[in-house]
């Protein structure tokens, strides 16, 4: 089972809702992804227009539990705010918190993210912050209270996986005990399965499941994939090696001799 | 007087936060509010006073990832 903060779940996949084609494809990947966990967001919205109250229902009606996010934010004061209205919108203490430092990558304003997240913990936030995998930013925002982690595997939206396998690998090895979360730049199923495996307790995957052809499809794959490489990393993988070793015994072979 | 809301500028009779967002027809709309970048949570808006010029962000559950 993974822990996160006070919360036990048996799925190693979170799921985003945004960018699919229409709510009823988000419904159907969310139901065929299994997930336990869906992030959710706050935009503006004018008086008489519904799409968000819809939207809150869909969610509600899917019966998964919301981790709002503070995507768009680019200050520690914007992003401290978004979560208090989160907060009180979602009823739930969790937040993903994102500070944006750089529009190319999505990179995360590290020395704003960890101000962030001293400010929330100490408010009574469940804090899941969206982080690089420097070592010493994951020792701040856990000295400031966060009790999961979630790094990038490479810039949100691309696709490109795990982009930086040293570090991850590193930033797993250094911090056995605390919940890794793997946390943008997914881009296909082995990626998930790669990040279990390595691992990593499970990964949060939005537009690779979003923009598929099919959706639904693609949601339950990850899901397969987050659970064979979980699998795999409990049954413990070989190490790789620089040269062949025979699979099939060698003595008693035929012709030798 | 002006307000700011979701960066439009509007004209309203409120003086109160709660009142511009029953004018705005926000009704029982399950929204969020901040006033000049500082949370207002549902319970203060009836005492939360508005004056000329100030900004305000109401915000709904919405898509994310």
């Amino acid at each position: 089972m993974l822990r996160l903060y006070e919360v036990s779940l048996k799925s190693r996949l979170l799921l985003g809702t945004a960018r699919y084609p229409s709510p009823a494809v988000l419904a159907a990947a969310v139901k065929a992804s299994h997930t336990e966990v869906v992030t959710v967001s706050l935009r503006r919205e004018s008086g008489g227009e519904r799409a968000g109250q819809a939207f809150w229902s869909l969610i509600r009606e899917l019966g998964v539990r919301v981790l709002p996010n503070t995507a768009g934010c680019h200050s520690v004061k914007e992003a401290v705010t978004t979560a208090h209205m989160g907060r009180e919108v979602f009823g739930t203490p969790w937040v993903k918190l994102e500070v944006i430092g750089e529009d190319d990558t999505l990179q995360p304003d590290v020395f704003g993210l960890t101000e962030a997240a001293r400010i929330l913990c100490a408010e009574g936030f469940e804090v899941f912050p969206y982080t690089t995998e420097d070592l010493v930013v994951a020792e701040r925002l856990l000295a400031a209270g966060c009790e999961v982690l979630m790094p990038w595997g490479a810039p949100i939206g691309s696709g490109r996986g795990l982009n930086n396998l040293f570090g991850l690998t590193a930033l797993r090895a250094h911090f056995p005990q605390v919940p890794l979360i793997i946390d943008a730049g997914l881009g296909v199923p082995s990626h998930a399965a790669r990040a279990l495996e390595l691992g990593f307790d499970a990964v949060l995957v939005n537009t690779a499941v979003a923009q598929a052809r099919d959706p639904a499809q693609m949601a339950a794959a990850f899901a397969q994939a987050a659970d064979a490489g979980l699998a795999a990393r409990l049954a413990g993988p070989i190490e790789p090696r620089d040269f062949a070793a025979p699979s099939t015994p060698v003595i008693g072979t035929a012709f030798r001799g | 007087m002006k307000i700011l809301v979701n960066g439009a500028w509007r004209n309203t009779a409120g003086t109160q936060l709660s009142a511009l967002l029953e004018e705005l027809g926000y009704g029982d709309s399950v929204v969020s509010t901040a006033v000049n970048g500082e949370f207002v949570a549902t319970a203060a808006r009836s005492r939360t006073p508005l004056a000329e010029g100030d900004r305000v962000e109401v915000l709904a559950p919405m898509q994310g990832g």
